[in-house]
């Protein structure tokens, strides 16, 4: 599968579709909704979370599955998701700021969902830290994949639960329409058309980057066995 | 210059001479519509291109390695 070719083609044509037609496609621009054209980020911004959803969520199964049967070739996969995953996140946080500054009127307003996302994500770069701390291979492989399902875990409140308790400038807060992500009620067919895509896409784009990481990393594994 | 090279520098000033032509002042061609939104797609979507293609090229000396590995 990594080494297939198919899915790399699906890629580069579902980003192009997305960042050309993402620009052409009619939004709706009802009078008293501050967002014209800036809702069309939500092609771009959007996907940054559902792609690192998907990575993290993958890089938990190569976690379990490592302490199952324990084997180098799990703990590469399993970091490699986890680091491209949390590169996704820190890009969506980073232009949910821009757009927020525009739409918000300042980058950070400490909204339940924004503040989630940041303990999330420091939560995450916790396991880079834990993994960096250890030489031994075995161990740091077998405790930070523990430590990855903890990780996983936490996403639920901070992402899932705790936005949609109170009131957020996000999508779905208390008393508000829609998921943490985006209010279904809000985005036309049209617009779907891109988005389901959109998220197809870049999470795709993901998984491209995070195998070239593990050839990368299985190569080195390789070459340091040879010597 | 082998022979893909040529064809892409080909390709590419066959654009420019494509945009040249576009210079004349005429403020209703699609590029300038809607506060000029589209050139802001143009440059996305080359952008988007550039990183296709260099990860392409990773993609493929990874796999040279492979196979010499």
């Amino acid at each position: 599968m990594m080494y297939k070719i198919w899915w790399k083609i699906l890629t580069i044509v579902l980003l192009l579709y997305v960042a050309s037609y993402g620009f052409l496609v009619q939004v709706p621009n009802p009078p008293g909704v501050p967002l014209q054209q800036s809702i069309r980020n939500l092609f771009f911004h959007v996907p940054m979370w559902i792609g690192m959803m998907v990575l993290l969520g993958t890089s938990l199964v190569y976690a379990i599955l490592y302490l199952r049967t324990p084997s180098v070739k799990y703990d590469i996969f399993s970091s490699a998701y986890a680091t491209t995953g949390i590169t996704f996140g820190l890009l969506g946080i980073v232009t949910g700021a821009v757009w927020a500054n525009y739409q918000w009127g300042q980058p950070w307003s400490g909204d339940p969902k924004q503040n989630g996302a940041a303990i999330a994500l420091l939560i995450y770069l916790a396991y880079f830290v834990l993994r960096g701390s250890m030489t031994d291979d075995e161990k740091r492989a077998r405790i930070s994949a523990v430590y990855n399902i903890f990780a996983f875990f936490m996403l639920f409140p901070t992402l899932w639960i705790l936005p949609r308790l109170t009131q957020s400038l996000h999508p779905g807060g208390q008393g508000s329409e829609g998921n943490p992500g985006l209010n279904p009620k809000d985005s036309t067919m049209a617009m779907r058309s891109v988005m389901y895509p959109a998220f197809i896409g870049w999470t795709l784009l993901g998984v491209w980057i995070t195998t070239l990481k593990i050839r990368t990393q299985l190569l080195i594994e390789k070459n340091v066995s040879h010597e | 210059m082998n022979k893909l090279q040529r064809i892409g520098a080909t390709i590419a000033l066959a654009f420019i001479t494509a945009f040249a032509n576009a210079q004349t002042p005429d403020n209703n061609d699609v590029m300038r519509s809607n506060g000029k939104i589209y050139v802001v797609m143009a440059v996305v979507v080359i952008i988007m291109i550039g990183f296709f293609i260099y990860l392409i090229s990773v993609d493929r000396k990874l796999r040279k390695l492979e196979k010499q590995s």
